[in-house]
């Protein structure tokens, strides 16, 4: 069972369709219990890491996210929910991330801000992840601001617009990805695949 | 490097895709699910459902197609028509859109793209500007192309950025259904006015007038529909025609 952590933000819906057209029994995560039930998490969002953060902290999933990371169990951030694992974000300095990653989450500062549309990756290094996904390959991003990682170790792959920044980590069971892989057509769902067959 | 989107827009009515030249004999083209699962497997970028019958009838069966579209289609959808208020938008995206574009509601309620953006996010706001001009500026029209607004389109997208609107659907009246290219002049100014991605749209005829979107026109994403909805290009020959101009594109 995957859950889909809701605290509040952004489109869940579209993740769980995805998950279900792969054949995989999903839930709505509204309670930190609810991830008792699952064997896997994902943590989707779009908006803001502030409210993101303060909102987990609100609905008990602050604690039960880092719980279940601490464990290094099966876990996959997509795109805030990627920002939401590094230590802090400059769009709010006094807010504290879940810091399983270390870095920052600077904003653009060249091009139209938020980049919107589809963009390759650039594969740094090899994970299971990307089984059978070529280098270059497109994927749909959507976010004003990046993550700027410290430990480079964990990056598996990058996205240039106008700098080049990491779009993928992973740290054991724990990953991480920029785009949404739930709205990157066919390369978005292989990926998701592949994600399943790991864990 | 970051592709340039080519996007189909499905006009709908009462569940049916039409295509209308200039806003008017609306003609009946297909089935808006099937025509998204082949656009999508052409390699659409993105696709936009406008809902232009407008009425209550209409909008419930679009929420219809997009339950079933969202469900098979995986890539971003842009749902819009008749939304007036925050629970419209929210049933929307609850349905499976990803973004909404409003229009004459945000002319009459501005406070709403505000509102859409503070509750779903900027990324999920399209300001859709239906604009002609008149003389040498362009005007901001509402109900699908009918009542001049009286304000500046350039000034309301520059208005729509600061009040959340996280993208521009640039629509021009006087080349929609044309086939003589779009509006570069009025494309130019608007995107470079913003700093958001603008969509351009209305009067797309072949591909080279894509390319001059782009090139001269500095549109970030290029909306089409009779040229595909009739099969005169498909989106690989577009994809290709771009390709060969230097114009980053999605494979």
């Amino acid at each position: 069972m995957i859950a889909i952590i809701d605290y509040g933000a952004g489109n869940l819906r579209s993740v769980k369709k995805a998950f279900n057209h792969l054949k995989q029994d999903t839930i709505i995560a509204g309670k930190p219990e609810d991830l008792d039930k699952a064997d896997k998490v994902v943590l989707p969002g779009v908006g803001a890491f502030g409210s993101a953060i303060e909102k987990l902290r609100e609905t008990g999933f602050y604690e039960a996210t880092y719980d279940w990371l601490y464990e290094n169990k099966p876990f996959l951030g997509i795109c805030l929910g990627m920002q939401m694992l590094f230590e802090e974000s400059l769009e709010s300095e006094d807010t504290r991330g879940l810091g399983i990653f270390k870095g920052k989450c600077p904003r653009f500062k060249e091009g139209k801000v938020p980049q919107m549309g589809w963009n390759q990756i650039n594969i740094i290094r090899e994970s299971p992840l990307l089984e059978e996904i070529k280098d270059k390959t497109f994927f749909y991003f959507l976010h004003g601001y990046y993550v700027e990682t410290i430990d480079t170790g964990t990056v598996i792959a990058t996205t240039d617009y106008f700098i080049n920044y990491t779009s993928m980590i992973q740290k054991e069971n724990i990953f991480g990805v920029q785009f949404h892989p739930e709205k990157s057509g066919q390369a978005g769902l292989k990926m998701l695949s592949n994600w399943l067959e790991i864990c | 490097m970051l592709a340039t989107r080519i996007i189909p827009c499905l006009d709908i009515d009462l569940g049916r895709v039409v295509k209308g030249i200039k806003f008017k004999d609306l003609d009946n083209v297909g089935d808006p699910v099937e025509m998204a699962k082949s656009y999508n497997e052409q390699g659409a970028d993105e696709l936009t459902f406008l809902d232009i019958g407008a009425s209550y009838k209409s909008r419930e069966i679009l929420i219809e197609v997009l339950e079933k579209v969202s469900e098979q289609v995986f890539i971003p959808l842009t749902v819009g028509g008749g939304l007036r208020s925050s629970e419209d938008i929210r049933r929307a995206l609850n349905s499976g859109a990803d973004k909404v574009a409003i229009c004459t509601s945000a002319i009459e309620n501005p406070s709403l793209i505000t509102e859409g953006a503070k509750i779903f996010g900027s990324q999920c706001i399209v300001l859709s500007i239906d604009a002609k001009r008149q003389g040498n500026s362009w005007y901001a029209y509402t109900h699908g192309g009918r009542n001049n607004s009286g304000i500046d389109a350039i000034k309301w997208a520059k208005k729509g950025e600061n009040l959340g609107a996280g993208e521009i659907l640039l629509n021009s009246i006087d080349k929609d259904g044309t086939k003589e290219g779009y509006d570069l002049e009025l494309t130019a100014k608007i995107s470079e006015s913003v700093n958001i991605p603008v969509i351009a749209s209305g009067g797309a005829g072949n591909p080279d007038q894509m390319v001059d979107a782009v090139k001269e026109g500095k549109a970030d994403a290029v909306l089409l529909a009779s040229l595909l909805h009739y099969g005169e290009y498909t989106i690989k020959d577009i994809k290709e025609h771009l390709g060969k101009k230097e114009i980053c594109v999605r494979w």
